[in-house]
């Protein structure tokens, strides 16, 4: 920690910004002081409003009351523009790249001052930020083909373009392997030691005391916990830890499950593999495929030469950063994309020419990441979202005309087993929680005999207590001896899940190591570093 | 029979060709930059009859065709700020309000040419501009450099595009609306202002496209001229997928089938109309069969731009 | 990079907010579930169904004072052209292929498929099913031949659907385009085969042969209505029976929702596209014959009675439920029946009632932006425009 904490200048300071939504209080009174030269990190759950506030400095949003001094002036940020006027740079948690654009093209965007694209003096530029970092960008890459580390790399230099002061960072580590999140770690000092300002937003505690200059928790809504730097030079990880937590769940600790449950979730400690029933995985191989390709279509990346075996009871993670090809992968073995070539067998059946439906009554599901927009239809009631995959079949409809007893039982009884908060089986499903409709989802894809269960970031935007429902299910069922490929970004998740994890880059699979507890998210790391040292080997030849 | 590598005879292919191919390519470069940014416009054919409309009146009355261009252009321009208000700014859907406009587009000028004109006037010939020697080689010369000025214009005006969404930020903007709007608005790029712009801009060709349809090409008005010239223009950019050349190419593909019509004319075949009139979209309809995996739009293509609704 | 649409606002995320009425898919409607509609609600409903009439009725007045006509001299022939006297039974008359065009766009406008092509639907349909009826009634009994008659405009109209369908279902070809380019080439063919085989040679004007009326659709007893009607609004009931109560019409909600769900849950996304576009063009098939069989009688070279440009709005307006559809087409039946003598009489083009047409289109798109901006508790203005509109203002100001 830096001794001159005291001095440095606090270039943002919010006073009693609030913010609500229809039905909810987003940003409840929050003050917050940015100072110059200083890694302010923001703590809290999915859905403490973090995402709010960044939207607030970001310009995107407009806070309903408080207001927003910039070295020490009222300023409205009324737009993005004008917050990169202010020197406000964000990284956001989902990718901005435009995918078929190239980089430098990409960085240019930025450039909204000039009428004539300078390519010229965006490549210096490029060059220069890249030095910061200690990052290498080939500036006329098209954005979707960049490297795992190197995206994120850009989103940096992108929203350093305009001269920030003040750098924000939402989420940053969740999709990085070990290495990569030391590497970003000594980015963030470097620009730190240049003087910026660094909001780094993190659910995970271990980051904030390696990175955090201060340290902010925000619980639903409320600015609940203000650790200034001089105080945090002081305190150990785990009286800070004890603090936070406390900050973070308050009451509902006890709620939430124990406490070491909550410490993992918070990533105070590092996940352990939990305890898996002995003899849980059975030596009778349920999905083998073998040399699956399918082309690209419509911006969404192809998969190459996929070969897959899962045992019953088996649980195989597929780690790697969004967009790699995970959900082209998902969907070519639900049965919702065509494959070019290759073969997917389900127990001893060949299922590579069978549609959708056919391999779901064979006990193939898929739990989608896009729970919205693909898993649900939000306008119809939960009752028929319940049975969106049996639309059609007995006794639910008898030709054609539907029977409403039996659907409504139906439903009942998978709301109460799975415990999906609804006002009633008729409410629309587009209405309920996040963590709700999650277990909407796995409630119809669990019931009625799975025996391959495709999880697709099954945890991801989820409040911590359904976080860990959602694990534990994944756990049961596996432990019951249906095979499960478990599709995430989160690193911390795979560990604590999978019997092996492969790595998917680029749409294909590039390494594969068993999980052996602490050391493999290292070994992860390694495959993907390696991958990385051989595609640059390629390159320059 | 007339012998069809006569002169006269090419003459009046080549011709035919502009006529038909030049209030495409107009057209089609509006259409251009306002899919580029992922607007729909489906109101062309609307804006073109009013420009085509307007410009006519504006020459009649006047005399001058440039006039009539420019009035042309703008009543383009001032149609395209209801799908400007409707569609950019308040975010309804681009499929209704461009059929909406489409109709009010054509029932308007039919009301208004019925109560004004009743003897269907014509305008003269405008002046053509004869580019020095050029214009004095065989074939070409009286065709294609002895053209009205709008005809060379619109080249320029073709290039001029080209060069903004390549070389420039606004044209960059442009691109990033219509692939991915939240990359532009985090930029600092404002979605409604750059669609605003592409839509205004699609407006002013798409009047002047009608505008030089009406009072060039045909030399004068009459009700729902334009026969779905607004949507070939849209065909024709999703064939080009923003690539003027192709934009010019495929112009003047459609313009070769309508010239084709009209040139066999003067042969001893007798054609029906109908066929000569059905000609253009048969091909048009071939071509989409043959391209069909190539046609492309880019992804945000008639999605209203709603911040934080992703 | 992530191409996914994940989880946002939840306030937002349900409701759409582009002007098409989202009601049409909301529970109360929607295969598989009971109506249940409070007294408010269907207050509110009619508010924002009858709305944008009465604004399109107003601002059309407007033009016609700005044009120098009486409009409320206009608007009183078109009540009494088109409901006083025999008005009523015309218009009814006019009613049956609007119904059965209504019908059969709302089947493809649920599922989120444009079919722009209906005038050559009803067109071709039209033409082929009064060029066969000389020689098929020479052969067969009358009332087979109207059946058969029938089938082929049905036939004729979804076969004239089928390229666009497959275009869509393999290659995502945008169907409104070729839906149009089939349409300008099926009014064209249909024009050839009126000035050609079908030709009536004892007329100068080209025209087909007449269907003597003893062979037409016999009249509903005690009115000049034919029998036409009492089909259309049978197969409107079926139809709104099989989208509203059966598994097909689950699954199409489902598809109209998002393809992407569609398939996710083992619908044959392209087989659908293919059923709904044949059911469409089926029934503006079914209009067609209808029309030619119990009305017209004969085809005239250029006709086109343009019923689906004016039907699109009133689709719109009946939120996409066939039920629904039948009052809003009875306004229009009135309109256009009493229109055409009415707008003669103000000395207009007929082509004002496309005007009103375009007008009721606008005025429904706003209406429904503001309910649903209402709906939500938000400011009517779009989020952003404010700030977006000042710093145009605000560069200028600056530069």
């Amino acid at each position: 920690m830096t001794t001159q904490v005291a001095e440095n200048p606090v270039i943002v300071g919010m006073k009693n910004v609030t913010k609500t939504f229809p039905g909810v209080v987003a940003n409840d009174q929050i003050s917050l002081d940015i100072r110059q030269g200083l890694v302010h990190c923001l703590l809290g759950e999915n859905g403490a409003g973090k995402s709010t506030l960044i939207s607030i400095l970001a310009g995107m949003q407009q806070p309903d009351s408080g207001q927003i001094e910039i070295d020490g002036k009222v300023s409205r940020i009324t737009s993005t523009r004008a917050a990169m006027k202010l020197g406000v740079g964000v990284v956001y948690q989902h990718s901005t790249l435009i995918s078929s654009m190239t980089v430098l093209e990409n960085l240019m965007l930025g450039d909204t001052k000039r009428v004539l694209l300078d390519k010229k003096g965006a490549r210096t530029k490029l060059r220069d930020l890249s030095a910061l970092l200690g990052a290498e960008i080939d500036p006329e890459i098209k954005a979707r083909n960049l490297g795992l580390g190197q995206q994120q790399q850009v989103e940096i230099i992108k929203a350093l373009w305009q001269g920030s002061r003040v750098l924000i960072l939402d989420e940053p580590t969740s999709m990085l392997t070990p290495q990569a999140i030391e590497s970003l770690l000594a980015s963030v000092v470097r620009l730190r030691n240049e003087g910026l300002a660094v909001i780094f937003i993190t659910h995970k505690l271990r980051e904030a005391y390696a990175i955090g200059d201060e340290i902010s928790v925000l619980r639903k809504g409320r600015m609940v916990k203000h650790v200034p730097a001089r105080e945090l030079a002081k305190m150990n990880e785990s009286s800070l830890k004890n603090t936070v937590l406390t900050a973070m769940f308050g009451d509902d600790q006890a709620s939430a499950g124990n406490r070491k449950t909550i410490e993992e979730l918070a990533g105070a400690a590092t996940a352990s593999r939990q305890a898996r029933k002995a003899g849980s995985v059975s030596e009778t191989t349920v999905l083998s495929v073998s040399q699956v390709t399918c082309s690209p279509n419509d911006g969404t990346r192809g998969i190459f030469d996929i070969n897959i075996a899962i045992r019953a009871g088996e649980i195989l993670g597929i780690a790697g950063i969004d967009g790699h090809g995970q959900s082209t992968l998902a969907e070519v073995l639900a049965g919702q994309r065509k494959l070019q070539s290759g073969r997917v067998l389900l127990g001893e059946t060949d299922v590579t020419h069978l549609d959708v439906r056919a391999r779901q009554s064979m006990g193939l599901r898929y739990v989608t990441d896009d729970r919205l927009h693909e898993g649900i239809v939000g306008n119809l009631p939960v009752s028929l979202n319940l049975l969106l995959k049996r639309v059609g079949q007995k006794p639910f409809w008898n030709r054609g005309r539907i029977n409403r007893q039996e659907v409504l039982d139906e439903s009942n009884r998978l709301i109460s087993e799975f415990d999906i908060r609804t006002p009633n089986p008729e409410t629309r499903a587009g209405t309920l929680s996040g963590g709700n409709i999650q277990k909407l989802l796995l409630a119809r894809e669990l019931s009625n005999n799975p025996k391959l269960v495709i999880f697709n970031k099954p945890t991801y935007g989820l409040d911590l207590k359904t976080v860990a429902r959602v694990r534990e299910i994944i756990l049961e069922f596996a432990n019951e001896g249906v095979a499960v490929l478990l599709i995430s970004a989160d690193l911390d998740e795979l560990t604590e899940l999978a019997d092996r994890i492969a790595v998917i880059s680029q749409g294909r699979l590039i390494g594969e190591t068993p999980n052996v507890g602490a050391r493999t998210a290292e070994i992860v790391g390694e495959i993907i570093v390696n991958e990385g040292a051989a595609a640059t080997g390629k390159s320059r030849k | 029979m007339t012998d069809i590598f006569s002169e006269p005879f090419v003459i009046a292919f080549i011709l035919g060709c502009i006529t038909g191919a030049i209030p495409l390519l107009i057209a089609s470069l509006g259409e251009t930059i306002g899919e580029q940014s992922g607007v729909l416009n489906l109101g062309i054919e609307g804006m073109m009859l009013i420009g085509g409309y307007v410009a006519f009146v504006t020459t009649l009355s006047t005399g001058s065709f440039a006039l009539g261009l420019i009035a042309g252009t703008l009543a383009g321009v001032a149609t395209s700020v209801i799908m400007m208000v409707l569609n950019t700014w308040l975010g309804l859907n681009q499929i209704v309000i461009g059929l909406a406009i489409t109709l009010a587009g054509g029932g308007i000028t039919g009301v208004l040419y019925n109560v004004y004109f009743t003897n269907t006037p014509r305008l003269g010939q405008e002046d053509t501009l004869a580019i020095p020697f050029l214009s004095e080689l065989p074939y070409v010369g009286k065709s294609l450099f002895t053209q009205s000025p709008m005809f060379y214009l619109s080249f320029v005006l073709a290039g001029l595009v080209a060069w903004m969404l390549l070389r420039t930020t606004v044209g960059l903007r442009f691109r990033a609306a219509g692939q991915n709007p939240n990359s532009l608005d985090a930029a600092g790029g404002n979605v409604v202002v750059t669609r605003s712009a592409a839509v205004l801009l699609g407006g002013a060709f798409s009047g002047l496209g009608g505008a030089y349809l009406a009072i060039i090409a045909a030399g004068t008005f009459t009700p729902f001229m334009t026969h779905g010239l607004g949507y070939i223009a849209i065909v024709v950019t999703m064939l080009a997928r923003g690539r003027i050349v192709w934009v010019i190419l495929v112009s003047f593909l459609y313009g070769v089938t309508v010239a084709l019509g009209t040139v066999l004319q003067l042969t001893s075949f007798s054609l029906p109309t109908d066929v000569i009139k059905m000609f253009p979209f048969i091909v048009v309809m071939i071509v989409l069969i043959a391209f069909a995996r190539g046609s492309y739009v880019p992804p945000a293509l008639g999605e209203p731009y709603t911040r934080g609704a992703r | 990079m992530s191409d996914k649409k994940q989880v946002v606002d939840s306030a937002m995320r349900t409701v759409s907010t582009d002007g098409i009425p989202a009601e049409s898919l909301t529970a109360a409607d929607t295969a598989g579930q009971r109506s249940k509609r409070s007294g408010k609600e269907i207050a509110n409903l009619l508010i924002r169904t009858i709305t944008p009439v009465v604004l399109a009725i107003i601002a059309g007045g407007l033009i016609l004072l700005a044009m120098g006509k009486d409009p409320l001299f206009f608007y009183g022939n078109i009540i009494n052209y088109g409901i006083m006297g025999r008005g009523w039974q015309q218009s009814l008359v006019m009613m049956t292929p609007l119904l059965l065009l209504a019908a059969g766009l709302i089947v493809v406008f649920r599922g989120k498929l444009w079919n722009l092509g209906y005038d050559a639907q009803y067109l071709l349909a039209a033409v082929l099913v009064i060029g066969f009826a000389p020689s098929l009634n020479a052969v067969l009994p009358w009332w087979l031949t109207l059946i058969v008659l029938t089938l082929l405009g049905v036939a004729v109209g979804a076969a004239w659907t089928i390229v666009p369908a497959i275009l869509k279902a393999r290659f995502e070809t945008n169907e409104i385009i070729t839906t149009l380019m089939m349409s300008f080439i099926g009014v064209g063919i249909a024009n050839l085969l009126v000035r050609g085989p079908f030709q009536d040679p004892d007329v100068v004007v080209p025209q087909t042969e007449s269907i003597p009326l003893d062979s037409m659709l016999p009249y509903i007893p005690g009115t000049r209505i034919h029998v036409g009607l009492i089909v259309a609004v049978v197969v409107v009931l079926i139809l709104h029976w099989v989208l509203t109560r059966t598994s097909f019409g689950l699954r199409l909600d489902i598809f109209g929702a998002n393809p992407k769900t569609a398939m996710h849950v083992g619908i044959n996304t392209s087989r659908m596209i293919v059923t709904l576009f044949i059911i469409s063009g089926g029934l503006i098939g079914l209009a067609a014959a209808m029309d030619m069989l119990g009305l017209w009688g004969y085809v005239r070279s250029n006709w086109n009675p343009e019923y689906g440009a004016a039907v699109i709005p009133f689709v719109f307006l009946a939120r996409l439920n066939v039920l629904g559809s039948i009052p809003f087409v009875a306004f229009y039946a009135i309109v256009a029946n009493g229109g055409q003598i009415a707008a003669q009489d103000s000395d207009l083009s007929t082509d004002f009632i496309l005007v009103l047409v375009a007008l009721i289109l606008i005025f429904m798109s706003i209406i429904e932006y503001i309910g649903t901006r209402r709906d939500l508790g938000q400011s009517y203005l779009p989020p952003g425009l404010k700030t977006s509109v000042a710093q145009i203002f605000g560069r200028k100001k600056s530069s």
